[in-house]
């Protein structure tokens, strides 16, 4: 639309409007050598410039990149210090309202049955029972009021509370030493993170936030916040947590996010 | 030149910024690396920066454009990536070829002992004796190996707000895990606002410096084959 409004020749080609504009240019410029050498390095321009539709879509430089996105989240593992805890902040710096933010628009959010829902728990753990919600609330609880950081570059401070996930882990007999945590949520958002992070002491299974049940365009009945991660780290509405050893990717970081995701 | 194993530096034609290259190019055949006026480790480090710097910030645009804290987003045609996750690819691959090159060129300019000789001195008489001289339209680009001032200050403040966007940069990364970094960035925030305006910056000095190419032309030939 705006685009429309600012284009100067008034249709919305934007090829048309290049070959207009060197029409122009090149009656301007005479000297056939500079004509030629204009022309040549405007078109490396223009292919420069196209880079967004043209270069991307080539599937090697596509390949390319995910492969420095996984050297990246080799460097951000190496980078992870288990013990140095994200900033804390006072209640009264909390940004009111915490943003939404999903895959899908606010009014799309699921409700989910907090009294029908279990919690799933599943691959290299000793105890694959499932959990009620009650059940959770019963654990040693631990709050934080820490900057929630989107990947788009927006930050935000909220105040979340819940199971330390150590904890978690280790109450259901997680194997440790297993490289992958796996989430699997209510509204077919999935992703995973590092064993590293899944024990980090601000990992919390959180199912409150700002002091009140998590409502659910926060993610109820169950989330996982980390504050050393960017927000699509976060799951919502988790019903499937799983151990492995086997890469399980996630909903973005299929897509080209990521997939350390840390801060 | 004993301290160097790069001989097409030419020490002895740098140590003396007057000599013209007229007098250099009838000399015998043994003294022509005397002209070189540019290395082409130098050259080779301006042009991979070149590409770095496009690529850093079209896709930077485009990662802007997600969540914009002005009132403006950058026109799509001009940025890399296709969307947010694409260019936060190109950013993060890009950052590698910024880093390591700019560390190679300081490292070469620091050892070989080019940085002092063609950036210093550098002071306020200097910059501003030259400032007069290009508003008066008499500044001389005469012998290419010697900066004048304007261009010592600019080439230097190029080089400083790389560094800054760098550091920024890093501190938007791993704002968790390097908290000095963030807290001299101001915060997270702060860091996206440093990050951004030393973009703008650094925008502004490229510009600058394609109307002193424009200007003086032989100065993109040196560029290109180092004399």
């Amino acid at each position: 639309m705006k685009i429309a409004k600012h284009s100067p020749v008034g249709h919305g080609d934007g090829d048309a409007v290049v070959k207009d504009a060197l029409k122009l240019m090149m009656r301007r410029i005479e000297q056939p050598a500079r004509r030629a050498f204009l022309q040549r390095s405007m078109t490396l321009g223009g292919l420069a410039m196209l880079g967004g539709c043209s270069i991307t879509n080539d599937f090697s430089v596509e390949a390319a990149l995910m492969k420095v996105s996984r050297f990246n989240d080799r460097v951000q593992g190496w980078l992870f210090d288990p013990n140095r805890l994200a900033a804390t902040y006072p209640e009264s710096m909390i940004t009111r309202p915490f943003p939404f933010n999903a895959y899908y628009g606010e009014s799309e959010v699921r409700e989910v049955d907090g009294d029908a829902w279990r919690l799933e728990v599943t691959g290299l753990v000793a105890d694959k029972r499932s959990w009620t919600l009650a059940e959770l609330r019963a654990m040693p609880q631990q709050d934080q009021v820490t900057r929630h950081i989107c990947v788009e570059g927006w930050s935000a401070i909220g105040k979340w509370g819940g199971v330390p996930f150590a904890h978690f882990l280790q109450r259901v007999g997680a194997d440790l030493g297993a490289k992958y945590v796996g989430f699997k949520c209510a509204d077919d958002y999935y992703t995973s993170i590092d064993m590293a992070t899944a024990l980090h002491p601000q990992t919390v299974l959180a199912l409150t936030y700002d002091g009140q049940v998590l409502p659910p365009k926060y993610g109820y009945p169950a989330k996982l916040r980390m504050p050393t991660k960017l927000g699509y780290k976060n799951p919502k509405h988790i019903r499937a947590i799983f151990v492995t050893n086997t890469y399980p990717g996630g909903y973005w970081e299929d897509q080209g996010y990521n997939w350390f995701g840390g801060s | 030149m004993s301290r160097t194993s790069i001989p097409v530096i030419g020490l002895s034609a740098d140590g003396t910024g007057a000599q013209s290259s007229a007098t250099a190019s009838i000399r015998p055949a043994s003294a022509i690396i005397d002209v070189t006026i540019h290395p082409a480790w130098m050259r080779t480090a301006h042009w991979l920066n070149v590409v770095a710097v496009v690529v850093m910030a079209t896709s930077g645009w485009r990662i802007y454009n997600a969540a914009p804290f002005l009132d403006f987003r950058f026109p799509g045609d001009i940025t890399l990536g296709g969307w947010l996750g694409g260019a936060l690819q190109w950013h993060f691959a890009g950052m590698w070829l910024l880093v390591l090159n700019g560390v190679v060129y300081l490292t070469l300019n620091a050892s070989s002992g080019r940085f002092v000789r063609k950036f210093f001195p550098l002071n306020f008489d200097v910059v501003w004796h030259d400032l007069l001289d290009a508003l008066g339209g008499r500044l001389s680009h005469a012998d290419p190996r010697h900066y004048n001032g304007l261009q010592r200050l600019a080439y230097l403040f190029a080089i400083a707000d790389l560094a800054l966007l760098v550091l920024s940069g890093l501190a938007l990364w791993k704002s968790v895990q390097i908290p000095l970094l963030r807290e001299a960035m101001g915060g997270y925030e702060g860091a996206r606002r440093v990050h951004f305006y030393a973009m703008a910056t650094l925008i502004a000095f490229v510009a600058g410096h394609l109307v002193m190419v424009a200007l003086v032309p032989r100065t993109l030939i040196a560029m290109v084959r180092g004399r």
